[in-house]
């Protein structure tokens, strides 16, 4: 597969592996935050870690999208589907996501016409096609998905559909970065920028992280190629006292960033003055909502929802995790009440969380005593 | 002597879809409440076939039931997974599937046509697989429920020679065999479902494996610790039951394992794990090392079996998992699947 | 918010402006170009697909440059440097 393929040659993966242990000051210990459940998962995926320096640390940050929806917001969505014309869609990512009386996919088996799309644009397929249910979107995701809720919502007023409408939970990352950076107990080094986010903000955005936060931000691709290169990238500016923000991804990421998408979200979409984060508490524009201008598409406006916030369980460790305090192992209900098939807090509820990707990819490898590839 | 109570410990308190995905869900439901309550205390591993000494004749018998939407699909249909499903779960057992029986839940107002068109499908499957279909058991039921049809079916085999298939067998140093490409069944299935926009030309797997397991048996039979046919939960699936049962770590080389570019194209663009997805007709081995090699060679020299790869090999450590490795040095753990497999966009 | 992978644009569908026919490794899909209007897409183009809808164009000459310079990592420091505009 094109521009897949060429980015996980081995050859080329172990040179810059190589180069990596060359330019690390064994002396220091980098921590690395990725903030981007796409490089959490890639890392894990691709075991990237094994490949690194015992004194590089890559600490996975509050990029999942589905792990910080607090509960209640689920509850609020399944609360929709009481009303027998409900169609309620969402995203696969959401289907086992928890809420306090069951996730999606339990709420289907109860009955509820709950379906799996892949795409904003299929949701809205499904309400031109029954045109006597209503068909509600639960939309999640940051920046990089929220153009695509903005484009299908255009299209839904263009069309005059009238049976169709989201439950907006677009988050952004920058508010998230900050509240990290102004956590009293975090000790990063750099960041690896979010690839996909970046497309459509562009590399601006991070400009105040490496000019008044004096952190390095490398934005990077997802391919271990691309996340080798960016953490070599990271280890050059801290090398030489230089704290920048770097493109890695230039095949795809424009440093201006998608001019036509930023449009759509500032059509469809305003911030809110604030919402809460699962493990994080509340971050101040930090998330959208629908303008009045598409209200008739809100699903909030539309249907009444119980609106109740659900405090996650005062030993569930997710923040500390979040904020890279703490290993997911060090949290005490990891692996006992809180593994992916039964999640207790927001970093299991889904594969990009930190805990379940660290559950899933990697606990039982502690007592793997080489990590040589296989002599066969 | 102290009657045991067989202990339960299903605790979930609904059936759910991912308790028939043949993941963890369905084992939990099996192990904690159907193994208790219908086999006694010690269930010992769960095979694909239970087998029965029957005036000295050592025979297998197994049965499974076929529940797809859409009945047909590219490569094959509902009628014939009946057959090699059956056939297969003998295969990977040891044993050379000789009847079946099988049973059929209509739903009231299935056309005729469409029940002949599976009656006929099944009729070639079991010429092409060598077995009889002696006779079953049909019962209708109102329009709404089984989805058009349900088949189930039932078959006996008796045992190959010298062919002995236990997990506990397994050693440290066994290589893993795989016979062809994977996925190929499931993401016909998603996509024949027609709900995404995705088009690719790929087919269902679903043939006899018997003949690709006695060519592997007549050179390897002493050296053939386990097998299985990975349908529902994909390689993932069955690998981490044999880790699990025999308390090993089964490494594999993710590059050596064999995909098409169809079936990868639609697993990235979907946000699904190929080793997740079923096949209905590849089968995984562990053999002896001394006969790994001849083992593939007489798979490889079998029609039907010129993919087949080693994919593998158990290792001491860690205990009860299922490693996959890069080929730049990178390991990741694989895991049963949970419950259906889910896209992501994350 | 991440997965997002590379496919090739087969054609332009005239059913709906903004739609196109899109091959990741042989399947093929539907997909939204509005998001590239500014830059509109043609047959043969590379792009970056997230949830079925088209989000940057795939700069094959950065990638190509992007690989280029990894594989002489290691081999000569200062032509690396040179090459990417440092020293």
């Amino acid at each position: 597969m094109r521009f897949v393929d060429e980015f996980r040659e081995p050859e080329l993966i172990s040179r810059t592996a190589q180069e990596i242990r060359r330019l690390a000051d064994p002396n220091r210990h980098y921590r690395l935050m990725e903030v981007c459940g796409g490089h959490t998962h890639a890392i894990y995926r691709f075991g990237l870690k094994d490949l690194l320096p015992s004194n590089i640390e890559l600490i996975h940050g509050p990029g999942c999208p589905v792990c910080v929806l607090p509960m209640g917001r689920i509850d609020d969505g399944l609360s929709m589907t009481a009303q027998p014309e409900v169609i309620f869609t969402a995203f696969g990512d959401m289907m086992r996501v928890p809420g306090t009386r069951g996730s999606p996919l339990e709420y289907k088996a109860r009955g509820a016409d709950v379906r799996i799309v892949y795409s904003p644009s299929d949701a809205l397929k499904l309400a031109l096609n029954n045109p006597d249910r209503h068909v509600m979107f639960f939309a999640i995701g940051f920046e990089t998905t929220a153009p695509s809720t903005a484009l299908t919502l255009m299209r839904a007023r263009k069309l005059g559909i009238r049976n169709f409408s989201v439950f907006c939970n677009h988050v952004t990352i920058i508010p998230a970065i900050r509240a990290i950076l102004d956590s009293p107990d975090m000790r990063l080094d750099a960041f690896i920028g979010p690839g996909h986010v970046s497309t459509v903000i562009g590399c601006r955005p991070y400009e105040w992280i490496a000019r008044n936060e004096g952190k390095p931000i490398v934005v990077s691709g997802f391919e271990p190629l691309d996340l080798l290169e960016s953490v070599l990238m990271l280890l050059r500016q801290m090398r030489e006292g230089r704290a920048e923000v770097e493109n890695q991804y230039k095949r795809v990421v424009p440093w201006e960033g998608n001019s036509a998408a930023l449009k759509a979200m500032a059509e469809v979409f305003e911030l809110r003055p604030y919402f809460e984060w699962r493990g994080m508490g509340f971050i101040s524009q930090s998330a959208l909502r629908l303008r009045d201008s598409y209200a008739e598409f809100d699903a909030e406006q539309r249907f009444q929802v119980p609106g109740i916030r659900v405090t996650d369980p005062k030993a569930a460790q997710c923040g500390e995790v979040l904020k890279g305090v703490l290993k997911p192992a060090q949290c005490k209900l990891f692996g006992n009440e809180c593994t992916p098939e039964r999640p207790v807090g927001a970093l299991m509820v889904s594969s990009e969380g930190s805990c379940a990707a660290y559950y899933n990819y990697e606990h039982r490898k502690a007592s793997l005593v080489t990590t040589v590839a296989p002599a066969f | 002597m102290q009657a045991t109570v067989p202990k339960i410990r299903f605790r979930d308190a609904q059936i759910e879809m991912a308790h028939g995905a043949g993941g963890k869900a369905s084992r939990r439901l099996v192990e904690g409440l159907f193994v208790p309550l219908l086999c006694g205390v010690t269930p010992g591993s769960l095979g694909d076939a239970a087998h029965v000494q029957m005036n000295g004749t050592r025979l297998a018998i197994t049965t499974d039931s076929f529940v797809v939407k859409p009945l047909r699909f590219p490569g094959g249909s509902i009628g014939e997974l009946a057959v090699n499903g059956t056939v297969n779960d003998l295969a990977v057992s040891g044993a050379r599937a000789e009847t079946l029986v099988v049973t059929f839940v209509l739903e009231a107002g299935l056309p005729t046509d469409i029940l002949e068109m599976e009656i006929r499908a099944m009729a070639e499957a079991a010429q092409r697989a060598g077995v009889v279909i002696a006779g079953g058991d049909t019962k209708v039921v109102e329009h709404g429920k089984a989805d058009r049809m349900y088949i189930s079916s039932c078959g006996i085999g008796r045992l190959m020679d010298g062919v002995e298939i236990s997990p506990e067998s397994v050693r440290p140093g066994d290589r893993v065999l795989l016979s062809g490409p994977i996925g190929d069944h499931g993401i016909t299935i998603l996509l024949a479902r027609g709900e995404l926009d995705l088009d690719a030309e790929v087919c269902s797997d679903t043939r006899s494996v018997l003949p690709l397991v006695e060519a592997m048996a007549a050179v390897a039979h002493g050296g053939i610790r386990w097998m299985r046919d990975p349908t529902r939960g994909g390689v993932a699936t069955s690998l981490n039951e044999l880790a699990l049962d025999c308390g090993l770590a089964i490494c594999l080389a993710e590059e050596k394992i064999p995909i098409r570019d169809t079936v990868r194209g639609a697993c990235e663009l979907l946000g699904l794990e190929p080793m997740h997805i079923a096949n209905e007709g590849q089968f995984l081995a562990v053999v002896a090392p001394e006969q790994a090699e001849s083992a593939l060679a007489a798979l490889r020299a079998t029609p039907g079996g010129e993919e087949a790869v080693i994919i593998g090999e158990v290792r001491e450590r860690p205990a009860a998992t299922v490693l996959v490795s890069t080929r730049y040095g990178g390991t990741r753990v694989i895991d049963m699947l949970v419950g259906d497999p889910l896209p992501r966009i994350c | 918010m991440c997965l997002a992978i590379p496919g090739q644009i087969v054609e332009l569908l005239p059913e709906r402006d903004n739609l196109a026919l899109v091959d990741v490794g042989g399947v093929r899909r539907k997909i939204d170009v509005g998001l590239l209007a500014d830059d509109p897409v043609r047959a043969g183009d590379w792009v970056l697909i997230h949830v079925g809808f088209a989000m940057s164009k795939i700069g094959e000459k950065e990638a190509a440059e992007q690989m280029r310079i990894l594989a002489i990592l290691g081999e000569d420091e200062a032509a690396m440097r040179e090459v990417e505009g440092y020293g």
